[in-house]
């Protein structure tokens, strides 16, 4: 499998990262050898195998269904790029551009 | 001004030889004089460090005492501290102020440690050089041409050039055993859930960890007992009591067993590593271990396993970074996809873009069996050479890196040679076992490391055999001699 500038595009499109045509011809050229060394999984023998998702093979702990902290909006928002009103602003959604 | 141990720290402030506020002090004149050349700090925290050493120096006059209480340190720019900018090493996160202190911080904090700063590494952590970093690259300061690892590379030099006495770090595939190795000083890598990763920025879920870089063994053990245990805001956190890990470094090694993987030995590594392995395993015998031969046959596949799993994980994780709610945002946008797609572009480094365009490949329709679970199942594979090698022996040892420090862009072109230096490092997050690296030796002027890899929380039986090493061997005392 090769990264042509349709499957960069595809892709670009799936992670919502922009990617212009230069993106896409330098891409190509790295991601090309990246998924040659992936591609050496395939001499594995997997037969049978149970797949490992994590390290600890312990169940997820529950805790109890409680308020465990208060969320500060004022404080939180300080970090966003524009809000007001206690709201996060976007571009117009509907009947956008 | 000379730091020389955390005890010997310790024992100064409480005979009351110096202070806290003198030691923050001295700490941030030495960083300004001379950080410039090796750009190991992203942020100086002096008001924030005062404040501490103040509380740290009352605290003193009042009697109390705690090894680590009053003694400057550094986080990497990837724990969240309250107040403090938090970038990660991207632009992303350039504006970002941290609302909270990660569960690390927070017990550091509580033990008395004075942060003086955060340091610099690889965006996101992603890197093994610390030249990803949107804040400029970090210099080794055995040789400043050199790298000096990564993406732990500012925790590491900072601590090697005796900028600080310690610093933390996180390890996801190597960046805090490889940079320690590049940079002579001791890293360690806990087991996944010994430390807590609530407020540690997210990489790979399932292979971050955070520890702990310093230059002794026994310092990375005062460290590590307090910043490890349990959180419950870290669902993946172990609920299992840390032992007092610098008490334990005197345990007698008698009769240990260590095995040597013949694929850490394997061609590829620099005859100066092999001659440095070699005497090392004569002084681990000497210690009173029994040293044989063993193998680990799936560890070849442990890289192309990792950039399967690891840029998986990093997909979904770097996927909240909008434009919206925090960080970085595209000047004007047209509309929202527009918003997402330039906030992205323009936000990430290349690196990082990599990772994530691989992540989402892997993860996509048509192509998640043939990548993402196939590297599930390979990674079982790995972790089992890991699981039947501790049925025989306690410890498995070999070089943490195939050669010393590369050149600064020496790599940068190519991001598969890159990836193929965290070789010996990567199989122990896959498996999530403890790891550390110590200095054992030189190529020419510059450091190499000897990695000591334990069963799953045996963090005191790994500290001990370094500890134990550091009493035969001197390369943990040897500081680059500018930095003096």
């Amino acid at each position: 499998m090769a990264f042509d500038i349709v499957a960069l595009k595809h892709l670009g499109r799936l992670a919502r990262i922009g990617l212009d045509e230069t993106d896409c011809a330098a891409l190509g050229g790295e991601l090309g050898p990246i998924l040659a060394l992936v591609d050496q999984l395939r001499e594995a023998d997997v037969e049978g195998v149970v797949p490992m998702a994590h390290p600890l093979a312990l169940a997820q702990r529950m805790r109890p269904d409680e308020v465990t902290e208060k969320p500060d909006r004022d404080r939180l928002q300080r970090n966003a790029p524009q809000v007001r009103d206690g709201l996060y602003l976007v571009p117009r959604v509907i009947n956008g551009a | 001004m000379t730091l020389h141990g955390l005890k010997a720290i310790a024992a100064a402030l409480a005979a009351g030889e110096t202070t806290s506020v003198a030691l923050v002090e001295a700490v941030l004149e030495k960083i300004e004089r001379l950080d410039g050349k090796l750009n190991s700090f992203v942020s100086l925290t002096r008001d924030v460090a005062l404040r501490a050493a103040r509380r740290a120096d009352a605290a003193i006059s009042r009697g109390e005492t705690g090894s680590l209480l009053g003694i400057p340190m550094a986080h990497k720019d990837i724990f969240c501290t309250e107040g403090v900018k938090t970038s990660a090493g991207s632009r992303m996160l350039d504006s970002f102020t941290a609302p909270y202190d990660a569960g690390v911080v927070e017990r550091l904090k509580h033990a008395g440690a004075v942060m003086v700063g955060k340091t610099n590494m690889d965006e996101f952590a992603m890197g093994s050089s610390s030249e990803t970093s949107f804040y400029g690259p970090v210099g080794n300061p055995w040789d400043l041409g050199r790298v000096p690892g990564g993406s732990s590379g500012g925790s590491a030099a900072a601590v090697a050039a005796r900028l600080v006495p310690y610093a933390t770090g996180t390890d996801t595939g190597g960046s805090i055993r490889q940079p320690a190795a590049l940079t002579g000083i001791t890293g360690i890598k806990p087991t996944y859930g010994r430390v807590s990763r609530y407020g540690m920025i997210a990489f790979a879920s399932s292979l971050d960890q955070g520890g702990v870089l310093a230059p002794s063994a026994e310092d990375a053990a005062l460290v590590l007992e307090a910043m490890a245990g349990f959180d419950p805001r870290d669902s993946t956190s172990v609920d299992e009591p840390v032992p007092e890990y610098s008490a334990l470094v005197d345990e007698s090694l008698r009769g240990r067993r260590i095995g040597v993987p013949k694929e850490f030995i394997a061609s590829g590594v620099d005859p100066a590593v092999s001659a440095a392995l070699a005497t090392a395993l004569e002084q681990l015998a000497g210690l009173g271990c029994e040293v044989e031969e063993t193998s680990l046959p799936h560890l070849g596949l442990s890289v192309p396993t990792y950039y399967v799993v690891a840029p998986a994980e990093a997909s979904a994780n770097l996927a909240r970074y909008d434009g919206v709610r925090f960080g970085y945002r595209a000047e004007n946008p047209a509309n929202l996809t527009d918003l997402y797609e330039r906030s992205r572009r323009e936000g990430f480094g290349a690196e990082v873009k990599r990772r994530i365009l691989i992540g989402t490949f892997v993860l996509s329709h048509g192509y998640y069996d043939a990548y993402y679970l196939r590297a599930q199942r390979v990674r079982q594979r790995i972790a089992a050479d890991f699981r039947h090698a501790f049925e025989r022996y306690d410890f498995l040892v070999g070089p943490t890196t195939p050669s010393a420090a590369f050149r600064l862009g020496e790599k940068t072109a190519d991001p598969v040679s890159m990836y193929l230096n965290d070789i010996f490092t990567i199989g122990v997050n896959l498996a999530g076992l403890p790891a550390c690296s110590v200095p054992m030796g030189f190529d020419g002027n510059l450091p190499v490391g000897l990695q000591m890899i334990g069963k799953a929380f045996d963090e005191a039986g790994i500290l001990a055999l370094a500890h134990q090493y550091q009493q035969v061997t001197d390369w943990h005392r040897r500081v680059p001699p500018r930095w003096e």
